[in-house]
């Protein structure tokens, strides 16, 4: 759904009309325009008012018709669909959009993937429990002990050497000066840090890595055939299709995220070549977000 | 599937019904004003203005020609739901909590909150046929749970009023006499407040949402404990399937602490469990805040939630959800 607004220069002269009038002026108005639904369900609806400033206003509504389910309805339901609005709803014009549709394919998030047996779902949170240990985050950048203490708490930082002139050098050279523990005292980047710092982040980046670009996709693929086809391969957090927003046409890529890299890497195995659609499928590591 | 999102109102979501076709779908909030929808697209096709207070309850009766509201205005009214007239005022002393219509919508259950030292109350009201007929006059006066009565329903053939509450007890009364007949056992049953109650489509079962993080599942009549929902954060609102063995349970941390985590660690996802195997099949995301309001279709095939965010969100599934094996 898009709206825009184009004001269209008025040949009438507003300035000679009075003011008060101008919500009677109506009748100069084009008559609303109502253009489909063609066969894509797109619907174009044109009308025109004046805003404010009495100027001439066009709004073209465009919104997409989709059939949901084929229900069927009571004859009183059918009734009913046909009463006059009331109360609030009186007024509501083109312009109030009080009921969306998600733009979210939102989907019933499996707790593990159909057909496994429950202990499959520890692994995905290994990663995390590790984390969460501590003992393998722990690491003193001072003294290079394990899960003892803290840098901060190091009882040898008084002892370690002083860093090594880092003055003279441009902090781009400095940052990486990792583990010895050089660059005490300093800000430096967390993505710039060496030592264990880097685990964490790393950890973090590579739960976002376990995301899989799937391109030369058919237009009719949509997320839930894509996620029928790669949740064979293990949980799967994620998938989005790239539809042009005007055409609601999908863009022929896609991302799949999975929960576990060997699940990922699997899928990229067997459905990298895939014939899916007769279209060769390619599937392959998704490529870090460049910042 | 793509839910529909319907922002009619501007404070949180207390309570979502559908009438018995399930082409409508009733909407209170703590704005003033209950919105009706239609159930297929989320059309707006009305609001009932007159309400000086939150909406915390609704109820259609089965022909769908009347609703009941309960507010915190100390009033509870009802309306034509075509026009959205109002029809008559119960006033209370204090806040209404929850409305029920008894089977033939003769009878409605008003429950009131404990305020200004009165105690909680639970009122049942004859419902006249012709609106110029009505009187606010009590027929039965229940006194005695103490705290807030979050939820009061009919139990089969009108003869039991079910209410739960803040006391975390699951109490059955007489609805003729007003006297106790059942109490859930305080070993098995709720340790924290009852938020939230749902009948069976067939009258025979219940289900509770509790804020001590479960949700239970009690038989109507015997009041026996049949199957426990076990979950990570508080439960706010329960619904049933009428058409597969599953409910689903809403809820999230509380609406205070929401700003202060990230909304994935609020878990305001929609529940889905298996009814028979207390098992989890799935969760909905969508909702900014915790989930205040559940309800499903009537034909099973869709269902709303409305959340502390203010929106409802109606889902329609998608054909694969009616064949999902655990």
């Amino acid at each position: 759904m898009g709206m825009e607004v184009a004001t269209q220069p008025s040949k009438l002269r507003w300035g000679e009309l009075d003011e008060d009038d101008a919500e009677d002026l109506d009748f100069l108005l084009p008559p609303k325009q109502v253009i489909g639904p063609d066969e894509n369900g797109i619907k174009k609806v044109i009308e025109y008012k004046f805003n404010e400033k009495g100027e001439k206003v066009k709004i073209t509504t465009t919104t997409r018709i989709r059939k949901l389910a084929n229900a069927r309805l009571s004859k009183r339901a059918v009734e009913r669909r046909s009463w006059p609005k009331f109360g609030d709803a009186v007024h509501e014009d083109v312009g109030a959009r009080l009921t969306m549709v998600s733009t979210e394919e939102i989907v019933l998030e499996r707790p593990r993937a159909p057909g496994s047996k429950q202990e499959e779902t520890k692994t995905p949170g290994d990663s995390l429990s590790q984390l969460n240990k501590g003992a393998v985050l722990m690491v003193c950048r001072t003294c290079g002990k394990k899960g003892d203490h803290w840098t901060s708490r190091c009882p040898y930082k008084d002892l370690a050497q002083p860093s090594e002139g880092f003055v003279d050098k441009p902090p781009s050279e400095a940052a990486p000066a990792g583990p010895g523990g050089a660059t005490k005292g300093a800000y430096v980047p967390p993505s710039m840090r060496g030592g264990p710092e880097t685990r964490g982040t790393e950890m973090r980046r590579r739960n976002e890595e376990n995301s899989v670009r799937v391109t030369n996709l058919s237009e009719d693929t949509r997320e839930p055939d894509l996620l029928e086809l790669f949740r064979p391969f293990g949980p799967v957090s994620r998938v989005y299709v790239a539809v042009d927003q005007k055409t609601g046409i999908s863009r022929g890529f896609g991302f799949v995220n999975f929960v576990n890299r060997e699940d990922a890497e699997r899928a990229i195995n067997k459905l990298n070549g895939y014939g899916y659609d007769n279209l060769i499928l390619r599937v392959e590591w998704a490529a870090p977000r460049s910042n | 599937m793509r839910p529909i999102l319907m922002k009619g109102h501007e404070r949180p979501l207390t309570f979502l019904k559908y009438n018995r076709e399930g082409d409508l779908l009733f909407s209170c909030a703590k704005d003033h004003n209950p919105t009706v929808w239609f159930a297929d697209n989320g059309e707006r096709l009305g609001t009932y203005r007159g309400h000086n207070g939150a909406v915390w309850c609704c109820d259609i009766s089965r022909d769908s020609s009347l609703l009941i509201t309960g507010s915190a205005d100390q009033t509870a009214k009802l309306w034509t739901v075509k026009t959205g007239t109002q029809l008559y005022t119960f006033n209370f002393d204090s806040p209404t909590r929850s409305v029920d219509f008894a089977v033939g919508d003769k009878l409605a259950v008003i429950t009131t909150d404990p305020f200004m030292g009165l105690p909680s109350a639970i009122h049942v009201k004859r419902i006249a046929r012709d609106p110029n007929d009505q009187t606010g006059e009590s027929v039965l006066l229940i006194k005695g749970p103490q705290g807030r009565i979050n939820r009061a329903v009919w139990g089969p053939l009108n003869k039991t009023i079910i209410s739960a509450g803040e006391d975390a007890v699951v109490r059955i009364w007489d609805a003729e006499t007003g006297k106790l007949l059942k109490e859930s056992d305080k070993e098995s049953g709720h340790k924290k407040t009852v938020t939230s109650l749902a009948k069976s489509i067939d009258g025979s079962h219940f289900i509770t949402g509790s804020l001590d993080k479960s949700a239970k599942l009690w038989d109507i009549r015997t009041l026996t404990l049949l199957k426990t929902y076990v979950t990570e954060r508080p439960v706010n609102a329960v619904a049933m399937s009428p058409l597969l063995d599953h409910v689903v349970l809403g809820g999230g941390q509380d609406a205070s602490a929401v700003t202060t985590t990230d909304h994935r660690a609020g878990k305001f996802e929609a529940k889905f469990y298996d009814k028979i195997l207390q098992e989890e099949i799935g969760g909905v995301k969508g909702h900014f805040g915790p989930i205040n309001a559940l309800a499903f279709n009537p034909d099973g095939k869709s269902f709303a939630s409305g959340g502390e965010d203010g929106y409802v969100r109606l889902h329609h599934f998608d054909p694969d959800y009616f064949n999902i094996k655990i």
